[in-house]
C-alpha cells in the first residue's frame, strides 16, 4: 500500500559495475516501495550499461557520521602512519601491490 | 508481408511517440525517465520493422519515408496505442493492455518461419519483458494504492477496455501471415493474455470490465480522430522541411 504522502520515500542506490567488484553508492531516488525503487534505479542509473547488479536501501536506514565529529573521529589516525603497510621491502617484480 | 510488418512497426512507433509526449511531464523524475526509456525501446523496435518493410518494397523508400510520409489511413496500428495519454493511470492501463498482448505475441513471433522477423522478436522480447513488468507493477500499485489512485486506474480500464479486442482479432493480412508460417496465431496466445490480465487485475483489487462491444478498424486504416493529430505533430518537421537531416 502506498502511503498518502505528497512525495514517495527516498532510497539510496548502489550499483556493481562488473562481476567481482563491490557495489558503489551512485545516488538516490524516490519510490513507493523497494521493488519500485529497484526498477527506478534500473531506469535512472543503468541506461548506459553502468551495472550488472543493484541494491536499494531506504535512506532512513542509513546512520551517518556527524560532520561536527570529524576531528575526534578521523584526526587520531593522522599521525599513525605506521598503520600503512609501507615499511616493507617488496621484492622486485612483484606486481599489483 | 508488408502489411504485417507495418502493423508491428506502427504499433511500436505510435505507442513510442505517445510515451515520448510524457518527456518532461512525468509525475516524478524517475517515472519520467522510465517512460522515455520505454519510448526509446519501442521506437527502436519500430525501426527494425520499417527497415525490413522498406527493403521488401524495393522502391527506394527508407524507414523515414514510412514513418513520416504516410497518411493516417495507411497506418496499420491498433486503435489502443493511438489513444491519448490522459492522466498517468490512463497511460499505465493503456501500456499494460498493450504489453500483456505484446509480450505473448513476441514470444510466439520468435518461432516465425521468417528468420529476420524471428531475430527482431528475440531482441524485442528482452525489452518487452521489462515493459510488462513495469506496467504490471504500476497497475497493482495504483489499484491497491489510495482511494484516488484506485478510482483513476479503474476508470482507465473501463474506458480503454473497448480497444483491447482488436489486439486479439486478426486482420485478413494476419490470417494470411499465420497460414504462411511467419505470423502469429492470435487464438493460440489468447488464453495466456487473458490469464495475465485476470491475474494482475485481481492482485490490483480491480474489477475486470465486461467484454462488451469492441472497437476495431485500426489495422485496416480506419482510425480514431486522435491519430491525425498525433501524426501532425510527429511528422511536422519532415513535412515542413522535406529531406532535412541533422
Amino acid at each position: 500500500m502506498m502511503a498518502n504522502h505528497s512525495e514517495f520515500p527516498l532510497w539510496e542506490v548502489f550499483i556493481r559495475s562488473h562481476g567481482g567488484l563491490n557495489h558503489k553508492h551512485v545516488g538516490s531516488l524516490h519510490a513507493a516501495d523497494a521493488q519500485m525503487a529497484l526498477e527506478h534505479a534500473r531506469d535512472v542509473y543503468t541506461r548506459r550499461m553502468e551495472g550488472v547488479s543493484i541494491w536499494v536501501v531506504p535512506s532512513t536506514a542509513i546512520t551517518a557520521s556527524d560532520p561536527a565529529d570529524t576531528d575526534p573521529f578521523f584526526e587520531p589516525a593522522k599521525d599513525k602512519i605506521y598503520r600503512h603497510p609501507t615499511f616493507y621491502d617488496i621484492p622486485e617484480g612483484l606486481k599489483h601491490m | 508481408m508488408r502489411d504485417f510488418l507495418l502493423l508491428l512497426a506502427d504499433n511500436t512507433q505510435i505507442l513510442g511517440h505517445r510515451l515520448g509526449e510524457w518527456c518532461g511531464h512525468g509525475p516524478e523524475l524517475e517515472i519520467d525517465m522510465a517512460m522515455t526509456n520505454l519510448a526509446l525501446d519501442l521506437i527502436g523496435q519500430s525501426r527494425n520493422y520499417y527497415q525490413y518493410a522498406a527493403e521488401l518494397e524495393g522502391a527506394g523508400r527508407t524507414e523515414d519515408d514510412l514513418a513520416y510520409l504516410r497518411d493516417a489511413r495507411e497506418f496499420r496500428n491498433c486503435l489502443l496505442v493511438e489513444q491519448p495519454n490522459g492522466d498517468f493511470a490512463r497511460t499505465v492501463a493503456r501500456n499494460f493492455l498493450f504489453d500483456s498482448w505484446h509480450f505473448f505475441f513476441l514470444e510466439a513471433l520468435c518461432q516465425s518461419s521468417d528468420e529476420r522477423l524471428a531475430a527482431i522478436a528475440v531482441k524485442s522480447l528482452k525489452e518487452v519483458t521489462y515493459h510488462l513488468r513495469w506496467s504490471s507493477e504500476w497497475v497493482i500499485r495504483l489499484g491497491d494504492g489510495t482511494e484516488e489512485s484506485h478510482r483513476r486506474i479503474q476508470d482507465a480500464f473501463d474506458h480503454l477496455w473497448t480497444y483491447r479486442g482488436e489486439l486479439l482479432t486478426p486482420a485478413p493480412f494476419e490470417t494470411e501471415a499465420t497460414s504462411a508460417g511467419y505470423g502469429v496465431d492470435l487464438l493460440s496466445i489468447k488464453p495466456r493474455v487473458e490469464e495475465k490480465l485476470t491475474d494482475i487485475l485481481s492482485r490490483a483489487t480491480l474489477r475486470r470490465p465486461e467484454d462488451a462491444w469492441m472497437q476495431s478498424g485500426g489495422k485496416t486504416g480506419r482510425h480514431s480522430e486522435h491519430l491525425g493529430y498525433l501524426l501532425a505533430e510527429m511528422q511536422y518537421v519532415q513535412r515542413a522541411y522535406p529531406n532535412s537531416v541533422w
